[in-house]
C-alpha cells in the first residue's frame, strides 16, 4: 500500500522528505518534485500524506485488500488542530470522519527537555519528578506518623 | 551605469533589427516550447482526465460569475503574491525572481524595439538593472539556502542537476548582463566577451523550455484554478472538507533541514 506523488500538485517543499520515518520520500532529480523511492519499504505510515501542505501524495492501496475504485484521502489541519478522513467504497458508500489532534495550541505545553535540572538532593524526597505540580494538587495525600494509631485509620 | 540604455550602445555593432529578430525568435521558442512539452508530456489530456474525474464527484455547479471571480482569486493570490507557497522564506525569494524576471524581460523588448532613434528614459534602464538585480537576489538565495535538494535532502549547494537548468541559466542571464553593462560603462576591453557569454545564457534559457522548469510560469496558474474549481464544486480530488472549526491553534510547520 505504498505511496505515490501526483507532482503536478507538489510544489517541492521537502515536507514529506523531512518526515518519512524509512527515509524513501527524496526529490526527483528532472523535476525538483518529490517521489517514493522504493515503494517495497513504505511503512504506510501516512506521515507524508499528513504532512504534506498541498495534499499531493496520495496511497496506493493493494488490490487484494483495498479494491479499485475505493478512495482514502487524509486532510491534515494543524491550524484547526483536525485531522479529517474521506472514505469512499466501492459500491459508493462514503464515510467522513473527523477528530481533533490536540486541545492546546502548539508549542504551548513544555518538553522535557525546557525544565530546569533537577537538584541532587531531590533524590532524598518521597516525591518523584515533577510531584506534586505534575498531578494538578497541591501535595500528596500521606499518612504521618500521628495518625498511625491502633483503631484510628 | 543604471541609467543607460545597453542595447543603445550595442546598436553601433549589431543592427536594431537583428536584435529584434532574437527577441522575436525567443518568444516564438518559448511558445513552440511549451505547446511541444504539453504533447509531450501529454499534460493536456491528463488535466481533462483530472477534470472528467472530478465532474463526476461534483456536489454543486459552479456558476460563470463564480468561475470569474475564482480566475480573478488565482490571478491575485496564487499568482501575483504566489500564494501557493506556505514557506515565508520561498515565497519571498519567488516574489523577487518573479517580479524581477517581468521587469527585465519587459524593459529589454522595450529597450530593444522602443528606443531605436528616440533616447531611452532612465527609468526604463533603471528597472532593466533592478528586474535583474531583484532575480539574482532571489534566485542567489534559492540557489544557496532554499533549494529542497540542499535544504531537505542536504546536498551540496554545487551539486547541479536537470531541474536546475531553469534557475541556473535565468541566473546566468541575469547576472551576465549586468556583468556586460558594468563592463561596457567603464569600457573594458571584455566587454565584448561579457556580451558573447550573455547572448548564449539567454539563448540557452528560452531554447532549453522543453526541458527545464520554464513551462511552471504557465502550468501553475492553471493548476492553482484547476485547485480552486474542485475546492468550489466540491469535488477536491476526494479530500475530506475543510473542518467547520476555528483556526485558532496557531502552526508547528519547521523549516526543512538536513537529515
Amino acid at each position: 500500500m505504498p505511496t505515490f506523488v501526483y507532482m503536478t500538485r507538489c510544489d517541492g517543499c521537502g515536507q514529506c522528505v523531512d518526515i518519512c520515518p524509512s527515509d524513501i520520500m527524496h526529490i526527483d532529480k528532472t523535476y525538483r518534485r518529490a517521489y517514493n523511492i522504493e515503494p517495497n519499504m513504505c511503512w504506510e505510515c501516512y506521515s507524508c500524506v499528513k504532512a504534506c501542505p498541498q495534499n499531493a501524495i496520495d496511497v496506493r492501496g493493494y488490490s487484494d485488500f483495498a479494491p479499485l475504485g475505493h478512495s482514502v484521502r487524509v486532510l491534515r489541519e494543524e491550524e484547526k488542530a483536525t485531522i479529517s478522513w474521506k472514505l469512499k467504497f466501492r459500491d459508493g458508500r462514503e464515510k467522513n470522519f473527523e477528530s481533533p489532534i490536540r486541545t492546546t495550541p502548539w508549542g504551548s505545553i513544555k518538553g522535557p527537555a525546557e525544565y530546569d535540572a533537577p537538584n541532587k538532593e531531590d533524590i532524598n524526597s518521597q516525591e518523584l519528578a515533577h510531584e506534586p505540580d505534575g498531578l494538578n494538587i497541591k501535595e500528596l495525600p500521606a499518612l504521618t506518623p500521628d495518625q498511625l494509631k491502633v483503631g484510628v485509620v | 551605469m543604471f541609467t543607460s540604455n545597453p542595447f543603445a550602445e550595442l546598436s553601433a555593432a549589431i543592427s536594431p533589427s537583428v536584435m529584434q529578430t532574437y527577441i522575436v525568435v525567443m518568444i516564438v521558442l518559448v511558445a513552440v516550447g511549451t505547446i511541444y512539452d504539453v504533447i509531450h508530456k501529454k499534460s493536456a489530456k491528463y488535466f481533462s482526465q483530472n477534470m472528467e474525474k472530478a465532474k463526476k464527484n461534483m456536489t454543486r455547479e459552479v456558476g460563470g460569475g463564480e468561475k470569474v471571480s475564482l480566475a480573478i482569486k488565482t490571478l491575485v493570490v496564487d499568482v501575483a503574491t504566489s500564494g501557493e507557497f506556505c514557506n515565508p522564506k520561498r515565497r519571498i525569494a519567488h516574489l523577487l525572481t518573479m517580479y524581477g524576471f517581468i521587469a527585465y524581460v519587459v524593459t529589454t523588448v522595450m529597450m530593444i524595439f522602443c528606443y531605436e532613434a528616440v533616447a531611452t528614459p532612465a527609468i526604463v534602464a533603471q528597472l532593466w538593472h533592478l528586474g535583474a538585480l531583484m532575480v539574482c537576489v532571489g534566485g542567489y538565495w534559492f540557489w544557496f539556502f532554499i533549494r529542497v535538494d540542499v535544504a531537505a535532502e542536504g546536498n551540496s549547494p554545487f551539486r547541479i542537476v536537470r531541474a536546475d537548468l531553469f534557475i541556473l541559466m535565468l541566473l546566468a542571464s541575469a547576472t551576465l548582463g549586468l556583468v556586460w553593462s558594468y563592463l561596457q560603462t567603464t569600457g573594458n576591453s571584455w566587454t565584448q566577451a561579457a556580451f558573447g557569454f550573455y547572448v548564449i545564457a539567454t539563448t540557452v534559457l528560452f531554447a532549453s523550455v522543453p526541458w527545464s522548469k520554464f513551462a511552471h510560469m504557465f502550468f501553475k496558474p492553471a493548476a492553482a484554478f484547476e485547485k480552486r474549481m474542485s475546492a468550489a464544486n466540491g469535488s477536491r480530488s476526494n479530500l475530506p472538507a475543510p473542518a467547520d472549526v476555528p483556526a485558532t491553534f496557531g502552526s508547528a510547520q519547521q523549516q526543512s533541514k538536513h537529515f
